[in-house]
């Protein structure tokens, strides 16, 4: 490898590298990607994700302000976008519960195969999303093998919602109980609390932010679901449908402002959940599949 | 004591039970009812030419998606972490976009763009190309929902890793091509290594998106995905299940994976 021409200038200079007036040579050579890098992120960025969605938002406006309202007024839009929000609620509520209990579980407690169960939890974001609704409808479906039958109901909705965002509140509680140092437990056992008092009093405000911001992503992404609901909700109006298969309804009837006008809504509040989180600090952005 | 240990049974038993329940069985009963009419069945429902289309469509697009979403995703997170530009928390909230936006409406936006009667429709027939209903819209659509990972993964590596042995490298003079390749690349690689696999796992399974862009023709703009959909809607049940089983051994082979990068990326 050739070396590159160094001259006792630089090597004079180099002390001075460490202050701030560092030369722009040393900074590129360093690894400090230049405007022309940026640039290059920032138009990648704007053709794939920001080009499209700004064509969304201009189609769900296509009639005027007028025609926008009535699309996501309509009766069916609104019941749709109300079981979506209901719905996704609960389940981030469920998952507050059940996620931190299996978190806890996976930290505190030993038996034999924890290491598989742990590694299994990522299951649902690695199993793609269509393939999550035939498991369980392969268990909880018309020839269901233990005989509950609950396809095309909301609980079907529920559980696939459960199903996949699973992992959100496992994952975000995890590292902070691990974390967690038992000193301030031992302290309250000893000083006469009980188990409960003491996860109420002691580990939960620890593990607040980690649960809140956990819920929050499972809802985002429950709002926005569609291939683990498809077959399992059997899309009946008014009832089973959720906002983003009602979306792919009119794309598929050809009512593009109205599917561009519910998606908007989505848009915002999927977008207004995970900014919220972002501000409180606690973005936990990994391991989404 | 006795009561700690009834409380610790009774926790695992419901945890156990919850994840037993909504993960493990139904999972277990597809791989189970798979697999239960023997081997050759399986092998000849995943080997009929739309499912072997399908199957190299979907390594085709991942092919394309995964890697231009990488290079890519490894620049933004050196912009992201060592650039010096305004704007940075805005960018960095804009790289999370796709992680907020519903798969269907990902699918309708590029409908929206490249469609017929989209932006670019009118010029792009002109031109004689076919985005929509064709694997290049199959393409946009997943580099979309794949986009942030590579950088998510990357970015907080740099980040552990500061700049000071690229400063010493840049110092002894080596050239940026050099820091590069020998420095940085190595530093992040682990990182690296564990946003492909996520990022091939969810171009692989992506499938809102993909069914709202492709069309669904069968031999041609079918990805694996979209083919369990179908077999499941023919009340092809076996065929469904099979292509399922694929791809469901495919998820557990990237948690394997997975499971082998993560320590040694936090190790770093």
């Amino acid at each position: 490898m050739s070396t590159p021409d160094l001259t006792a200038q630089d090597l004079g200079a180099a002390p001075r590298h460490r202050g701030r007036g560092r030369s722009r040579e040393t900074a590129a050579a360093a690894g400090r990607p230049g405007p022309l890098a940026a640039g290059v992120v920032v138009l990648w960025l704007s053709l794939i994700v920001l080009l499209p969605l700004s064509a969304v938002v201009a189609k769900s406006l296509d009639g005027g302000v007028g025609a926008f309202w009535d699309a996501v007024s309509s009766r069916q839009a609104v019941d749709a976008l109300k079981f979506t929000l209901l719905v996704s609620f609960a389940v981030a509520l469920v998952n507050a519960v059940a996620g931190t209990l299996i978190a806890w579980v996976l930290v505190r407690d030993s038996f034999p195969g924890k290491r598989i169960v742990n590694a299994l939890i990522d299951l649902p974001f690695a199993l793609p999303t269509i393939v999550a609704g035939i498991v369980l409808l392969a268990l909880y479906g018309h020839d269901s093998p233990v005989g509950i039958d609950i396809a095309f109901t909301r609980s079907a909705v529920a559980l696939a919602l459960l199903f996949v965002t699973l992992p959100f509140v496992v994952r975000s509680v995890q590292p902070v109980l691990i974390e967690l140092d038992r000193d301030m437990e031992e302290a309250a056992a000893s000083l006469g609390a009980g188990g409960w008092t003491t996860f109420r009093r002691i580990v939960l405000p620890n593990l607040g932010p980690a649960i809140i911001s956990g819920c929050a992503l499972a809802f985002a992404r429950a709002v926005g679901e569609f291939g683990s609901i498809v077959l399992i909700s059997g899309n009946i109006p008014f009832q089973t449908q959720v906002a983003s298969v009602f979306v792919f309804k009119q794309i598929e009837s050809d009512a593009p402002i109205t599917a561009a006008a519910v998606s908007v809504v989505l848009l915002v509040l999927s977008l207004g959940v995970l900014l919220a989180i972002r501000g409180v600090g606690s973005w936990g952005g990994r391991h989404e599949l | 004591m006795s009561s700690e240990r009834v409380t610790r049974i009774g926790l695992r038993t419901v945890a156990l039970g919850y994840l037993f329940a909504l993960l493990f069985v139904p999972v277990g009963i597809v791989l189970y009812k798979t697999f239960e009419p023997g081997l050759g069945n399986v092998w000849a429902s995943i080997t009929t030419p739309a499912a072997i289309h399908a199957f190299w469509l979907t390594i085709m697009v991942t092919a394309i998606a995964v890697p231009l979403n990488t290079a890519l995703g490894i620049l933004a997170a050196l912009v992201l972490v060592r650039g010096r530009i305004r704007g940075k928390p805005l960018l960095d909230a804009l790289i999370d976009l796709p992680f907020a936006v519903s798969p269907i409406v990902v699918g309708l936006s590029l409908v929206l763009v490249y469609g017929a009667n989209g932006w670019f429709g009118g010029a792009l027939a002109n031109a004689g190309i076919q985005v929509i209903f064709s694997w290049p819209g199959i393409v946009l659509a997943t580099i979309f929902v794949t986009l942030p990972f590579v950088v998510r993964e990357v970015a907080p590596v740099l980040r552990e890793v500061g700049d000071e042995q690229e400063q010493a490298a840049a110092t002894l003079g080596a050239s940026r091509r050099q820091t590069f390749v020998r420095i940085t690349l190595p530093a992040i690689r682990w990182g690296i290594a564990y946003g492909v696999v996520l990022s091939t796992a969810r171009a692989i399974g992506e499938f809102g998106a993909v069914s709202v862009v492709s069309g669904r023709i069968s031999g041609q703009t079918e990805t694996l995905t979209l083919l369990v959909q179908k077999r499941f809607e023919n009340f092809d049940l076996a065929g469904a299940y099979a292509a399922s089983a694929l791809l469901a051994m495919i998820a557990m082979t990237t948690l394997l994976a997975l499971t082998v990068i993560k320590p040694r990326k936090e190790h770093q």
